[in-house]
């Protein structure tokens, strides 16, 4: 099956690593990642402000390719889903938003929100199924103890983003059983790592970065896994706790046997 | 032709302030029919009525028509005035220019126009009205109270002492409700056990009050004074009338790993149980849910040890049809289900707990014979942190909009109690307001601050983080403007309560009206607070609102007058305004026989004279006046007009819609 | 502007009704960035209702927001103080050479690994 894919920016250079092996993978579960064609930037940010229109509206065409290709829109990096699944939910509920995005595009039929937008874990869930995912593990991470990080773009706000259960998810808890590894589930995984804080200042960075890497590591964890590059970017750069983090398609691809090839 | 007095109400300034009433009362002057018309300032004290009466006797009156508030509010009250001064009470017609007018108008020309016109509609109907005469119907002198916790426990035995018999419906297998659950109570703090438990002796005992324990209501029928309702006894597969209650069968049963739900899943009970040592009734229960032999077919354990031969393992649910005269509603409360709330890691520390379970935990009779233990490790706690407003005043969706009245007062308790007995213990409260209005209520919190030195913090916790053998709780501290953070070793969270979920549906069996928060509605938030808007249901405890003991106890005796002034009465004076077919024009097509909520229309065959001399036998419908409430559904149902509502009738509507539309 | 034509200009941008709240702090209790504010988050919603826009706007507090969303996600009200401070530091940064980032200070910030996202996302929240 075939399904639109936006990879972002990030995805192209820093975190090519997160992007290959997401695709490597998706093939090998049958499932082809059909980049959008001219995607731009999604901002990295949702702006709240109802006056806010242009900056929202490359998340719009994205969307809108997908719509006419009659596809489910998957994405991977966290702050494009945040970014893209809100500006959907915008379009589909903020007539005024709506109408104003629609005269900016000027399109032939005006785009009210019809995209179904899903985080590749999502569709690893939904689409490919955790059962079926476990029987294609070819490699699996035994006794391998993981714990997941979510940061907060995956699943805040929850009504909108609608993954999980935004204070206690258990999606990417549930990837790692399926790859055969053992999950940790511990209280910090879904707060900040500080996020772009970093520019201006590390050492605000750090202290979260650092709580929740201690969190994890008191929980037991080994190894931490995250779908977001600036998460991945924060713990391990900022954060000081000796644990190795790894976006979650490494392993994913690891485990189904086509990291190397 | 009517004479007809017109009289308008200022009610102080709710009315005349937006409603000019003179212009109202000058300009219904000059309707048809209309003889005199006035206006005075409080139309329903005893003067409003006397102007009333001597117009009725000075000018002949036949009609009256009253611009006032609701006829929910003062109908009652200007008929039995007409009904003194000699004309049937059913003539007189209300125009509501209060709550339909000058309440929700701001533009007094506006309103003054409007009320005119609600009044020359009131005045097109007495032109068409009839004297109406009401019969009676008997009622029969027995009570059911629905639910048997303190609530419904003392509106049964006030009832009783009165000398009428009750019947108690507990769902449970054991009447005491939450109380029974309950260590001590706010603010004498005398323990809970030590005073509910003589009164579930005094239910048990009492020759008028019949226990129907692991029973549900099933069916309601009827009206005000004759319900007939329908009781499931669940088969609890021991014979009620010959176990001894001696609970040997409770101990030997080989099912060990059942969660007991009187200690909130917090330790284990059989699959054969009584809840608690007090239990009334004190017999013995199979929950059939976990019992290997009801499973299986194979144990048979209880059978065997049991030497009163009270096993029945063939035992199925029953159905028993009682008739009764009042229906007192106390299903009472629980706390909600927090799993929208798991930023305080409810459900992955078994070390945060429900205020509910910390009860239960501080109870002799719990699951730590009533030390104060840890449930992950059974340590003792040495930092206990207390959250308040866990789902109550929450307006986000999660959980519920109102005070939930209760927490503000357990919490003191729990946190001074604690201190009391653990004075190594760190006790901390969170809160964002302390709502202490009650009989020594505010001087109890106070004590728990001054002379137990529980820390009480303006602010509300963020997230509590399991972290090792703690739960590190993330707080602010408003008042110092700091986020603090405590290293717990338990943290008690104040869950908002609810309505029983067996309300909703036992409302709808009543017609019995409900809130968006399925708490039932009183008749009057202010006058009438312990009946329900439907005759003859009546409202006892939390079911109605958020409660503590002393005020659940106050109005549940409140009920039980309530329901004594009904019992005592032989007969009821039943509703004139009811349904009447006229058998000429029924064309026997049973339409409103199906839409009637009451069970009042019958079809009877009758014979017919025909204009040759021969006689046909039509089948038409009968109306029984005692049972028809007046809802006017089957006047709607009818396809060809021959059903009409006595005092509501086509022509009357049609002649007020015609008075607003002219 | 006035101080309430500015309030009344983040009431609309950030659609937050400010009167909804009952003061409980639950979003201060919950907020990562607390102890790097000078203003924390239940203050701003106070204060947006007292109309103290301007002393808000002059704070560090609004670029030490991590739009994190976790008071938004446990406010009891539906409040939502996040997309308040959002709206202000937007009103801050739209003003006239009041650009928080200046994009000849990006290279000195660089290192190797620094994902593009964290400069788009800075760039977002702290210019026009």
């Amino acid at each position: 099956m075939k399904v639109s894919y936006y990879p972002g920016c990030t995805l192209k250079t820093k975190a090519k690593e997160l992007d290959k092996y997401g695709r490597k993978s998706a093939e090998a579960l049958g499932i082809t990642l059909e980049e959008i064609k001219n995607w731009q930037c999604c901002g990295g940010a949702f702006t709240c402000a109802s006056d806010e229109i242009a900056t929202k509206l490359s998340s719009v065409r994205a969307l809108v390719e997908a719509k006419e290709k009659g596809q489910d829109l998957v994405t991977l990096c966290s702050a494009c889903h945040n970014v893209i699944k809100r500006t959907n939910a915008a379009m589909k509920n903020d007539a005024d938003f709506a109408m104003k995005a629609n005269n900016y595009m000027k399109l032939d039929t005006p785009y009210y929100g019809e995209t179904n937008v899903i985080h590749y874990l999502e569709m690893l869930r939904d689409t490919v199924g955790f059962d079926e995912l476990a029987k294609k593990v070819v490699n699996p991470l035994k006794g391998k103890k993981i714990a997941a990080y979510y940061g907060c773009l995956l699943l805040r706000p929850g009504k909108v983003m609608a993954m999980d259960n935004p204070e206690n998810p258990r999606i990417i808890e549930d990837f790692i059983k399926a790859i055969g590894a053992e999950p940790v589930v511990y209280p910090y995984r879904n707060e900040c790592c500080g996020g772009y804080i970093t520019l201006e200042d590390k050492t605000i960075a750090a202290k979260k970065s650092n709580k929740v890497l201690h969190s994890a590591k008191v929980a037991g964890a080994e190894m931490v896994i995250t779908a977001c590059p600036l998460c991945l970017y924060n713990l391990q750069k900022n954060g000081t706790e000796d644990l190795p983090v790894v976006y979650f398609t490494e392993l994913l691809a690891e485990a189904l046997g086509v990291k190397e090839d | 032709m009517q004479k007809i007095g017109v009289f308008v109400c200022w009610c102080g300034s709710n009315i005349a302030a937006t409603v000019d009433v003179k212009r109202v009362a000058e300009a219904l002057s000059h309707e048809n029919g209309v003889v005199y018309s006035t206006d005075y300032q409080y139309m329903c004290s005893e003067a409003g009525q006397n102007l009333i009466k001597d117009a009725i006797k000075t000018h002949g009156l036949t009609g009256v028509v009253v611009c006032s508030c609701s006829p929910r509010m003062h109908e009652n009250t200007f008929r039995k005035a007409c009904a003194l001064a000699g004309i049937n009470p059913y003539m007189v017609e209300i125009a509501n220019i209060r709550e339909q007018c000058s309440w929700i108008h701001k533009d007094m020309v506006q309103a003054t126009a409007k009320a005119i016109i609600l009044g020359k509609a009131a005045i097109a109907k007495v032109h068409l009205n009839a004297p109406l005469t009401a019969g009676t119907s008997p009622v029969k002198k027995r009570a059911l109270v629905i639910g048997g916790g303190i609530a419904g426990i003392q509106t049964a035995l006030d009832i009783a002492e009165a000398g009428f018999e009750v019947d108690i419906v507990e769902k449970k297998p054991t009447i005491g409700g939450k109380m029974s659950q309950i260590d001590k109570t706010f603010p004498t703090l005398d323990c809970a056990a030590c005073i509910l438990t003589p009164k579930m002796v005094d239910v048990a005992q009492n020759e008028l009050i019949n226990i129907y324990s692991y029973s549900e209501v099933s069916a309601v029928k009827g009206f005000v004074g004759n319900f007939t309702v329908t009781i499931k006894k669940k088969a609890r597969y021991v014979k009620e009338d010959v176990c001894t209650g001696c609970g040997l069968c409770t101990e030997k049963c080989p099912q060990k790993k059942v969660p007991n739900e009187f200690n909130l899943g917090m330790d284990n009970r059989r699959a054969i149980y009584i809840p608690f040592a007090q239990a009334v009734p004190k017999v013995a229960t199979i929950d059939p849910e976990y019992c290997t032999k009801l499973k299986t077919g194979k144990c048979g354990v209880c059978e065997k040890v049991c030497t009163a031969k009270a096993i029945d393992y063939n035992q199925k649910d029953e159905f028993i049809e009682r008739e009764y005269g009042a229906i007192v509603v106390a299903t009472g409360f629980n706390p909600i289900d927090l799993k929208d709330y798991d930023e305080y890691a409810y459900s992955q520390s078994p070390d945060v707990v429900t205020s509910l379970e910390f009860e239960r935990i501080t109870n002799a009779a719990g699951p730590t014979a009533g030390k104060l233990l840890r449930p992950s490790d059974g340590k003792h706690p040495h930092t206990i942190v207390f959250v308040q407003c866990v789902g109550s005043r929450d307006t986000s969706g999660c959980g519920k909009p109102y005070c939930s009245k209760i927490c503000c007062m357990y919490t003191a308790k729990h946190a001074m109690l604690t201190r009391e007995k653990y004075p190594d213990t760190e006790v901390y409260v969170f809160y964002i307001d302390v709502r202490t209005p009650g009989k020594s209520f505010d001087e109890f919190y106070r004590r728990a601050v001054e002379e137990y030195g529980v820390h009480y913090i303006k602010g509300m916790v963020g997230k509590v983080a399991p972290e090792g053998d703690k739960l590190m709780v993330q707080a602010s501290d408003l008042i110092a403007n700091e986020q603090l953070n405590i290293a717990a070793d338990m943290v008690v969270l104040a869950a908002a309560i609810e309505p029983d979920k067996s309300a909703r549906p036992l409302a709808t069996m009543l017609t019995a009206s409900m809130d968006t928060n399925d708490f039932f509605t009183e008749a009057h938030p202010k006058l009438r607070p312990v009946e329900s808007p439907t005759a003859g249901v009546f409202l006892s405890g939390a079911c109605q609102g958020p409660k503590d003991i002393p005020e659940t106890v106050s109005q549940a005796s409140a009920a039980a007058s309530k329901v004594i002034g009904l019992l005592v009465k032989d007969h009821l004076t039943c509703n004139p305004c009811v349904a009447e077919s006229n058998e000429l024009m029924c064309n026997g097509c049973s339409a409103c026989e199906k839409v009637c909520p009451y069970g009042a229309i019958t079809y009877i065959d009758k014979e017919f004279r025909m204009p040759d001399r021969t006689t046909l036998v039509r089948r038409v419908a009968s109306v029984n006046p005692a049972v028809c409430q007046g809802c006017g559904a089957c006047t709607v149902a009818c396809p060809s007009g021959a059903m009409d509502l006595k005092g509501f009738s086509n022509n009357q509507i049609m002649a007020e819609v015609d008075a607003i539309c002219k | 502007m006035t101080e309430l034509q500015m309030k009344e200009q983040v009431l609309r941008m950030s659609g937050v009704d400010p009167l909804k709240c009952m003061r409980c702090g639950k979003c201060s209790g919950t907020c990562p960035s607390y102890d790097e504010m000078e203003y924390h988050p239940h203050e701003f919603v106070y204060m947006v209702e007292k109309g103290q826009i301007s002393k808000l706007m002059a704070s560090d507090s609004i670029y030490k927001c991590l739009s994190c969303m976790a008071c938004v996600e446990r406010c009891p009200r539906g409040v939502e103080p996040g997309k308040l401070v959002e709206a202000i530091r937007l009103l801050a940064v739209r003003r006239q050479g009041a650009n928080h980032l200046k994009p000849d200070d990006i290279p000195a910030m660089l290192d190797e690994d620094l994902p593009q996202q964290a400069i788009v996302t800075a760039f977002r929240k702290y210019t026009k």
